[in-house]
């Protein structure tokens, strides 16, 4: 229970359908702030009061599990290593992933609970062998079922999301209003909650530290310099300062981050277009697309499926084909496309799925997570390492 | 039935004080009014300050009645450095509460106060040749000494007669935060040598939101709060009913039939050879006989200590980790920390303290209940230091 307004109507909904109910407030800093600033922030102090108000109106015990420690390590740690080697992560997928459903969940296993239940809008659907699947949320807007798109089958087993059949959150605010929560009308958190003033680039700088550095074109030219590479990100147009208009007379993008020799990479937006994704840490929620019936055996990875790829939280979902195959070393060979170190152990690296997208997918920057979709249907997912682009250097 | 071992957090109120409190709450008038009612609200103020003077030891002109213990020990602590002036040294004891380690992390940050951190031993109990090196250099510049009387976490109690009289020879005023020990240990506040001792009513069964400071005739304190001068060295409408209440929780301190800390003291030393017996690993802190009558205080290696506390909460006990939470965050505390105890094993401890009315029957079921609440602490321990799931 973070303190909003959907996880306190999720535990609600949990108690209406007869289920055995804790609220566990996750404290993931060691020094909480005492007050929210609109939607920033998290787990601060008026959090974990609105939380237990919410329990207690609900009529559950509260309880508030420190967990500050594994979530510096896995999530922030792992957020300033990402950006270190020149890539986007996603902290909020890697706190489900890491966090949510595997130190709670574990540690709830541990006290005896049977799952995890939260506030997000999606749904875990059983099939007709009982076996678990991930769906979209009925509720498409507020759809959250590409950051929990990282779960797998033995987590998804364990995982309850009691909204995922409602249609809009204006419904669950109502319902909240309904049930007393002073919650009710609490803004919706966004921004990255280990960030609370907003400012990435400043919270990077102190950590990463900034060296200033070269910014090329696509033919390698040299065109500016840049105070440090790693508040860059693949797709952004603002803050490059340059200086002199491209000979075009059109914006420049970032298309690439190189950390190991701090450059950018600048050029137009359609070389932002990218014909191809690849990584090669995947994995999948719930059956597999071979076990599933949705492809076949090759190669000791799966061909080709019909899917539809997601590549950010609210991103249109766009056709693709998508197929699990030994990588080319030729292909990593660039050590910028290299998994972070902290990672390395993690990941078979001899496979990578790779995604071919119907239409060109536009400022995808490795790091990022493609979620692969069969219908509603959350198939699984990978952190890109490598992309394509749709138009040739020339 | 839940079963409430927490009696260090705070002790419930007996319906005698409840009857007397809910009484006083009725009467009409302000103790500062001229009137007859006023007089009548003065002279139920009055009654209560001699009262728990009496339960301490003290003449009433020297309770200052507070909002609680945390008040008490800001007016001791800051008003005797103000006072003092322009001494700058505070000695301070290593483990003690955080109302006095904050105060005087608060002087040190504000109003330029030198802090020294006197260190405790293995058990808790202050160095005392520390204390005597700190006080003899620089003793000129000492504003005061601070102390508990007896540790709220693991129970320790501390040589006052000894501190006293160290601090005596160079003049140096001490205050000592009794809180912990009001009620379970005597306290005789006039031979004791001390300037300043601090109290709470809801610790005795009391309400929550009364305390006082015990001032001697000798010590001199700069106020905290301004507007009135209704107290020495406190202003604010004084809370006649709270005293009242909290003179009626002192007053079952006299009567052992009612508050027996000897009967206590079995019932926990039986609890801790059980508990040792049950789980054999788990480790007493504090020290084994200078302690808190109602004090059980152990580490479960390989547990957290708030996952402990969550199995013994879903069946039925009522106990605490001992240590200062944040926002309901436990964290290893800088009690055992203090004493040398090593931070994994700091996380795994459990605080089990009694009230007049544990029976041995409850303890019996607690101890019943311990040994797999341990083991499965200590597996939820496990999962959360090395999750396998999401690998």
């Amino acid at each position: 229970m973070s303190g909003g307004v959907d996880s306190a109507v999720a535990a609600a909904r949990a108690v209406d359908a007869g289920h055995d109910v804790v609220g566990v407030h996750l404290a993931l800093s060691r020094m909480p702030g005492t007050l929210r600033t609109g939607s920033r922030g998290c787990c601060t102090i008026e959090d974990s009061m609105d939380a237990q108000r919410a329990a207690n109106l609900i009529g559950i015990p509260y309880y508030v599990w420190d967990f500050s420690e594994r979530f510096k390590l896995d999530v922030v740690d792992d957020f300033i290593d990402e950006y270190r080697a020149g890539r986007t992560p996603n902290p909020c997928m890697r706190c489900n992933e890491k966090i949510k459903f595997a130190a709670l969940l574990e540690k709830a296993l541990a006290l005896g609970f049977d799952a995890v239940c939260t506030g997000h809008y999606a749904k875990v659907v059983s099939g007709a062998d009982g076996r678990r699947e991930l769906h979209r949320a009925a509720a498409w807007a507020k759809d959250q079922s590409y950051v929990l798109g990282v779960l797998t089958e033995q987590q998804l087993a364990h995982a309850m999301f009691p909204l995922g059949d409602t249609p809009s959150k204006d419904e669950v605010r109502a319902e909240a209003a309904a049930r007393g929560f002073s919650v009710a009308s609490k803004p919706d958190s966004h921004d990255i909650c280990f960030i609370p003033d907003g400012d990435t680039r400043g919270w990077l700088e102190e950590r990463v530290g900034a060296e200033p550095g070269a910014i090329l074109d696509r033919e390698g030219a040299r065109i500016g310099t840049h105070p440090g590479a790693h508040a860059y990100t693949v797709g952004q147009r603002k803050g490059l300062s340059i200086g002199f208009p491209a000979p075009d007379g059109r914006p420049r993008f970032v298309l690439e981050v190189r950390p190991k020799t701090n450059e950018v990479v600048v050029g137009p937006r359609e070389a932002l277009d990218v014909a191809l994704i690849a990584g090669r840490k995947y994995s999948w929620a719930g059956l597999g697309p071979i076990e599933s019936g949705i492809a076949e055996a090759s190669e000791g990875g799966c061909a080709e499926f019909e899917c539809h790829v997601q590549i950010r939280a609210h991103a249109e979902p766009v056709p693709a084909t998508a197929s699990v195959r030994p990588i080319d070393p030729a292909d990593y060979a660039d050590g910028s496309a290299a998994i972070s170190a902290s990672r390395m152990n993690e990941t078979d690296a001899s496979y990578e799925m790779r995604i071919v997208p119907r239409e060109p997918l536009n400022g995808v920057a490795p790091g990022q997570t493609a979620v692969v979709y069969v219908g509603e249907r959350v198939l699984g997912q990978c952190t890109i390492d490598r992309t394509r682009s749709a138009i040739p250097v020339h | 039935m839940t079963v409430y071992l927490d009696h260090a957090a705070t002790s419930p109120m007996p319906d005698d004080v409840l009857a007397t409190y809910a009484d006083a709450l009725r009467l009409v008038g302000n103790p500062a009014s001229i009137h007859g009612q006023g007089q009548r609200a003065k002279h139920t103020l009055e009654s209560a300050r001699e009262q728990v003077a009496s339960s301490l030891g003290a003449e009433p002109v020297e309770v200052v009645f507070t909002s609680g213990g945390t008040e008490s020990v800001n007016l001791a602590i800051k008003g005797l450095f103000w006072a003092r002036s322009p001494r700058r040294r505070v000695l301070v004891a290593r483990g003690e509460h955080h109302a006095t380690v904050d105060s005087a992390e608060w002087l040190e940050r504000v109003e330029g106060a030198e802090v020294e951190w006197v260190p405790i031993d293995e058990h808790g109990r202050i160095r005392l040749d520390a204390l005597a090196e700190s006080l003899r250099a620089r003793a000129n510049d000492i504003a005061l000494v601070t102390l508990l009387w007896a540790n709220n976490e693991v129970g320790t109690l501390q040589p006052i007669d000894e501190v006293v009289a160290l601090a005596a020879q160079y003049g140096v005023p001490v205050h000592c935060d009794a809180v912990a020990a009001y009620g379970y240990v005597p306290i005789d506040f006039d031979s004791s040598g001390l300037a300043a001792l601090s109290v709470s009513a809801h610790k005795i069964g009391g309400p929550v939101g009364v305390g006082a400071l015990l001032l001697s005739r000798t010590a001199s304190v700069e106020a905290l709060l301004h507007g009135g001068n209704q107290q020495r060295a406190r202003s604010g409408t004084q809370d006649a009913a709270g005293a009242a209440a909290f003179a009626a929780a002192a007053a079952r301190l006299e009567r052992c039939d009612l508050y027996d800390p000897a009967r206590m003291r079995a019932l926990r030393d039986r609890l801790i050879a059980d508990v040792q017996a049950a789980v054999p690993d788990a480790v007493l802190r504090g020290h084994p006989e200078l302690r808190l009558p109602g004090n059980a205080h152990f580490t479960f290696p390989g547990c957290e200590g708030d996952s402990l506390l969550f199995l013994l909460d879903m069946a039925g006990f009522s106990v605490s980790t001992g240590s200062a939470c944040q926002a309901g965050v436990p964290e290893a505390s800088h009690v055992l920390l203090a004493m040398g105890v090593p931070e994994s094993e700091a996380r795994g401890a459990l605080r089990i303290t009694l009230g007049p009315e544990t029976t041995e029957d409850e303890l019996a079921h607690f101890v019943r209940a311990l040994p797999a609440a341990v083991e499965q602490a200590r597996a939820a321990g496990l999962a959360d230091r090395a999750p396998s799931l999401g690998r």
